[in-house]
């Protein structure tokens, strides 16, 4: 018991230093920007969007940037390349510039806010800001005497879309996909190696890696799958959920660190469209008559009320999986939200004084500390909140028939 | 950064395919095996528990065995004890019959000699009360007869007595 404590103290003791060294870390990359250009305002929702949003490069810390490959489908043919091609320098603020690069194949891209747009042309950069602005129909016309494609372009860039071309069909590995295929490497190189343990030490006591990760397993297992599903037909759907579990849990733990680019796996909406796709699909397969009959045609309720009760029921087959992608993006978002808007308060007095910025950033060390303990805590309630209600859907596609005379 | 709630093509394609390979790899290779010994284990640790269960009504049915034997032995040994005793009962009975009668003979065996004993002693008694008596019926004879004076006397004592019956 003492070991434990001791252990819980270093721990509490190591995240505080890593709290602290994050928002030193920050502070110190703001601040050499700011020495810079005294005038321009320093936007908390912007470092908050810049840190939660998936992005084509690994952001570390300051001016250090990790580029990821690019690969865009275009009219039949891939553009493969780094996303460091588009980079340009760094403004006043230490922040990343962008400048569109041309492929090999000729094709001009330009990352604008971390979306690939195709240019149309090129003239459109060299026009002056207002005549980009006119609109599209003039960027269309331009782009028939493009010739110079190589441009660098050093205008400043606008918001108006139409000012980027149309966006192209991006497959890059970004941020989030890297942090996923790295967690998901992870997983197999982990679980093969845990897999390999138990058939090593059959019917012996579990150990190390093992040992650390039998509980959850068992968890997963016979306090969520057996509960949901009933222990006869639980052990088809214990792999997906013990996959999914993990994954989840990983995910959010991976984007707790700091200084490893601010993943937010499990809050990109994109790749918890897939897994609650992917629940959907097995509920829908694994449904059997019962399940679907209580949809389509539920038993013992009168004509009238069916005709109301039916679409609805039809609508909650894709309310449920939606809301499992809701619920775990939006609440691994708002952690990530929360933790910035306190970094954001601290660099925000920062700036008008450093006496008011380090006094904000001594209340502000103590909530973020507070609030990752409370992350840690989220990041294994979501993973455990995704696998019991997509165990709870396995559980009623596949409820036996008896039920319903329950409730008749 | 078209918004947090946009959805990326590529970014579901790539999901997709790598988590659904992850998916499939971890549950051939990871978690069937990982499951099925978990499985083997918890039926092992079942397994080993109605043993000892078992192991312990076979206990207690051996205890009790061994219990119902000890009273059997007791018992046995009781009856033996008791048997031996009657036997050494019997015995020393006999014994003491068996002495009884021998005393009884050897004294009816010394009674008979002494009475034989006796018998001889008397006859002999007799015999030689008998030769004394001669005797002295002789030597009284002489002496009456040694003078007439004095046989004179006793015939007439003799007729007197012979007359005086």
């Amino acid at each position: 018991m003492p070991n434990l404590l001791e252990n819980f103290k270093t721990n509490i003791a190591k995240t505080f230093v890593i709290c602290l060294l994050s928002v030193f870390g920050t502070t110190v990359a703001v601040a050499s920007g700011t020495d810079h250009a005294g005038e321009e305002k320093f936007r908390p929702g912007d470092m908050i969007m810049h840190h939660i949003s998936d992005a084509h490069q690994i952001h570390i810390v300051g001016r250090i940037y990790i580029p990821l490959p690019v690969i865009i489908y275009n009219h039949g043919h891939l553009d493969m390349f780094m996303s460091s091609n588009f980079w340009n320098g760094f403004d006043a603020h230490g922040e990343l510039q962008f400048k569109p690069y041309t492929a090999s194949s000729g094709t001009t891209y330009e990352n604008h806010h971390e979306i690939i747009y195709i240019s149309e042309g090129e003239q459109a950069h060299h026009e002056p800001l207002a005549y980009a602005q006119v609109g599209h129909e003039v960027l269309v016309d331009s782009s028939a005497h493009a010739t110079d494609s190589l441009a660098v372009v050093t205008a400043p860039v606008e918001d108006t879309h139409a000012a980027h071309g149309h966006k192209a069909l991006d497959f890059s590995i970004t941020k989030s996909v890297a942090g996923m295929l790295f967690i998901l490497v992870l997983m197999v190189i982990i679980f093969l190696n845990v897999a390999k343990t138990y058939k090593q030490r059959k019917g012996q006591a579990p150990k190390g890696l093992q040992n650390l990760l039998e509980p959850f397993i068992l968890f997963v297992r016979n306090e969520v799958a057996v509960p949901s599903i009933g222990k006869k037909k639980a052990d088809r759907y214990v792999p997906f959920l013990l996959t999914v579990f993990f994954f989840i849990w990983m995910c959010n733990l991976l984007g707790l660190i700091p200084f490893l680019g601010g993943f937010n796996i499990t809050g990109t909406m994109s790749i918890t469209l897939v897994l609650a796709m992917i629940v959907f699909v097995i509920t829908s397969f694994s449904g059997n008559g019962h399940y679907w009959g209580h949809i389509f045609w539920p038993p013992g309720i009168p004509f009238g009320i069916k005709l109301i009760l039916v679409p609805i029921e039809i609508l909650s087959i894709f309310i449920k999986p939606t809301v499992l992608m809701i619920r775990l993006t939006a609440n691994i978002t708002a952690g990530h939200i929360i933790i910035l808007a306190f970094v954001g308060l601290v660099l925000l007095f920062g700036q008008s004084s450093a006496v008011a910025g380090y006094s904000v950033g001594i209340g502000a060390v103590i909530f973020m500390v507070f609030m990752f303990f409370i992350e840690l805590l989220v990041a294994f309630l979501q993973a455990y909140v995704f696998t019991l209600l997509a165990a709870l859907y396995f559980g009623d596609a596949t409820q036996e028939h008896h039920h319903e005379e329950a409730h008749h | 950064m078209e918004g947090l709630l946009s959805v990326s093509v590529g970014t579901v394609f790539w999901a997709s395919i790598s988590f659904l390979i992850v998916l499939f790899l971890l549950s051939k290779f990871a978690w069937k095996p990982i499951v099925q010994s978990l499985k083997e284990r918890e039926e092992g640790i079942a397994n080993a528990l109605n043993e000892a269960d078992r192991a312990r009504l076979e206990m207690q049915k051996l205890q009790a065995g061994n219990e119902q034997l000890l009273k059997e032995a007791r018992e046995e040994r009781d009856q033996i004890l008791k048997d031996a005793k009657a036997v050494a009962e019997k015995l020393r009975a006999e014994a003491v019959a068996k002495t009884q009668a021998d005393a009884d003979r050897m004294i009816a065996a010394a009674k008979a000699e002494i009475e034989t004993q006796k018998k001889a002693a008397i006859t002999e008694l007799k015999n030689s009360v008998a030769t004394l008596s001669i005797d002295i019926a002789e030597k009284l004879v002489r002496e009456k007869l040694s003078d007439s004076d004095k046989q004179k006397a006793l015939n007439q004592a003799m007729a007197a007595d012979i007359s005086a019956n």
